[in-house]
């Protein structure tokens, strides 16, 4: 045994298990630091195996015997005390409260049947649901607010509104800025390698132009957010809710939907037209550089015939789904974050969850978007 | 025979950034005692009991725990050293993603050398031992009143039958009748499995019931250790206020005569 493990002089060591005709010593140390090296307990339970129901137990010199010692010793015995048996008294008190507070076996967990598959599918659309009215009757509630809002602005939770636009808006300039840049930058170099075998080197402006601002800036920008600020504002509403923040607010009679979920849903609704612009520019200005080296398209070219290639149209929706995007993603993550439940592992889960959930709910408006103006500014 | 003490401190330092926490401080615990520490918010108990337990280190100073300098101890001896003792701490800190029963089989199953079917069986006999039943295990720590927090959070730290064992405020939060009945079961299991106690609390009913000594933490060092009798004749106004006070009176109206009490205050 390595000494750290005990304070008291090693026993002289020989077997913790020593059988002399019908009789069997049980020396040494039984405490879980012992047993817990390897083989050292399938060793001695193999050894303790070899006794009969007639065998004659000696532990008056047995070391330390602790809880796991015992109930080595008491599973060997069949639970219960041998007939012939020394032991001191202490130790016999161990094995008689094994023996007053009997283990019970587990049961059997229930098996798996035919229906389980269809009662999973059942509670899994019923979740879906139960989810889809809530989200209603949020979107309700932030009607409601709104009016209350615009009504009397002066009363307007303008603090909360201002921190949410500088930490899910500002904050996320940079990284909304690189990812844009390098994915015109691919964007660009793909078409372009494409377009030069037509001979149609010109049409990278409108190409990137309209791709970007119509489609790839939006959901970009979206993607970002949604893995950025929803999963913090999931988190944040989530601790708040397992501190008995939300409580404590409910109990001063301050509305959570009117003070936690109306300015991240305004917030969000205000920052994310700004940063589908910006990501939209970074966009643009990837594909011009690359456009530049493949194509030998001049940069001053390049911006003179942007608007051109760019409708009012395809800029409108472009921005209008910044909005849309955002309104749903700050809503998806205050749901989830709502429904979390006082656990380290409904954090975890609820704030995935959380982002899955948005960035799929975006790919579905921007689907919507995409069927009801099919026809719009191409 | 004196024995080695379990747990030595000696010119112990902690400090965070400017603000000095303790200041030369010295502590010794001997084997099979229950030392309480006591002193007023903010004077350092968690503090020292953290740099016991090795989750913080000492600025200057040393802390002995079973003989060995802890901070002088590889990471892989320390965690060995670390299976002789228990904590519990003040809000439990149970693991919420497990049920009670892991929660307490989680020491056992971390050695990886005990059979699934032993660390049942232990596992059940320690729900027994703190007063819970079978089914309880099976249970969310979310799903758990105070009290039991508390009693599963005892028998997790007493998975591996520690030598020693550290108890942060553990009767805060729970109501008088279960803060005795967990005063009464420390006390039992104290008496069965004989292990050394360092505890910290607040409550002065806890501190009687179950200290054989205490130490008073105060001006960053402890100013006393010794019974309660020994540290109620100390003058210093923190023991003043804390033992001698209203509510202290009540809880050693046994302990001490009338005069005493009105002489000192």
């Amino acid at each position: 045994m390595d000494a750290i493990l005990s304070n008291r002089p090693d026993a002289p060591e020989g077997e913790p298990v020593a059988f002399q005709g019908k009789s069997c010593r049980i020396t040494g140390d039984w405490s879980v630091q012992t047993l817990a090296g390897s083989d050292a307990i399938s060793q001695r339970q193999a050894a303790l195996r070899r006794a009969g129901a007639d065998t004659q137990w000696d532990l008056s010199h047995i070391g330390r015997l602790d809880t796991l010692g015992t109930h080595v010793l008491w599973r060997a015995w069949g639970q219960q005390l041998p007939q012939h048996i020394r032991l001191q008294s202490e130790h016999r008190q161990l094995f008689e409260r094994l023996a007053d507070n009997p283990t019970e076996q587990p049961e059997d967990a229930p098996r798996n049947r035919l229906t389980d598959p269809l009662v999973a599918l059942g509670t899994h659309v019923l979740t879906g649901a139960r989810h889809g009215v809530t989200l209603v009757r949020m979107l309700g509630q932030l009607v409601l607010d709104m009016g209350m809002f615009i009504k009397r602005p002066a009363r307007g939770p303008w603090r909360e509104i201002s921190a949410q636009i500088f930490r899910t808006g500002a904050q996320a300039l940079g990284i909304t800025a690189l990812v844009g840049f390098l994915i015109g930058i691919v964007l660009s170099y793909l078409s372009a390698s494409q377009l030069q075998t037509f001979g149609a080197d010109r049409f990278i402006v409108r190409l990137l132009g309209v791709s970007i601002t119509r489609e790839l800036g939006p959901l970009l920008a979206a993607i970002l957010v949604a893995g950025r600020s929803g999963s913090a504002i999931t988190a944040q509403l989530g601790v708040m809710r397992v501190t008995q923040e939300l409580d404590a607010m409910r109990v001063m009679g301050m509305s959570i939907s009117q003070r936690l979920i109306l300015p991240r849903v305004l917030a969000l609704a205000l920052v994310m037209p700004l940063l589908v612009l910006w990501t939209n520019t970074m966009a643009l200005a990837g594909g011009m550089l690359a456009a530049q080296m493949q194509l030998d398209v001049s940069a001053g070219w390049f911006i003179q015939s942007l608007p051109d290639a760019i409708s009012m149209g395809n800029y409108v929706i472009g921005l209008s789904k910044g909005v849309a995007f955002g309104i749903t993603i700050a809503l998806v993550a205050c749901h989830f974050g709502l429904l979390i439940e006082p656990n380290t592992d409904s954090l975890g889960r609820g704030t995935t969850t959380s982002v899955v959930t948005a960035i799929t709910a975006v790919i579905l408006v921007n689907a919507l978007f995409a069927v009801s103006l099919s026809g719009v500014g191409l | 025979m004196t024995l080695a003490p379990i747990v030595a401190v000696k010119g112990l330092r902690t400090a965070f950034g400017k603000h000095v926490v303790h200041e030369d401080l010295n502590l010794v615990v001997h084997p099979g005692e229950i030392l309480s520490l006591v002193g007023g918010s903010g004077s350092g108990k968690t503090a020292l009991l953290r740099q016991i337990i090795g989750l913080s280190e000492p600025a200057a100073g040393t802390v002995e725990v079973f003989g060995r300098d802890l901070n002088r101890l590889s990471l892989t001896r320390r965690r060995l050293l670390a299976r002789r003792w228990g904590v519990l701490f003040q809000a439990g800190a149970l693991f919420s993603a497990l049920n009670v029963f892991d929660n307490i089989a989680l020491p056992m199953r971390e050695l990886r050398t005990i059979p699934d079917d032993l660390v049942r069986d232990v596992v059940q006999s320690r729900l027994a031992m703190v007063g819970l039943t079978a089914a309880d295990g099976g249970k969310r720590p979310a799903d758990l009143s105070g009290g039991m927090v508390k009693r599963v959070a005892l028998a997790r730290a007493l998975a591996l039958d520690p030598e020693l064992l550290f108890l942060d405020e553990p009767t805060a939060g729970l109501d008088p009748e279960r803060s005795d009945e967990f005063v009464a079961l420390v006390r039992e299991l104290h008496e069965q499995l004989k292990f050394t106690v360092v505890m910290v609390t607040h409550d002065l009913d806890t501190l009687l019931a179950l200290s054989s000594r205490i130490a008073v933490l105060a001006e960053k060092r402890v100013i006393v250790t010794g019974t309660v009798e020994e540290v109620i004749a100390v003058d210093h106004p923190f023991i003043q206020t804390f033992f001698l006070g209203e509510r202290g009176r009540r809880a050693l109206a046994p302990l001490v005569s009338e005069e005493q009490l009105h002489g000192k205050s």
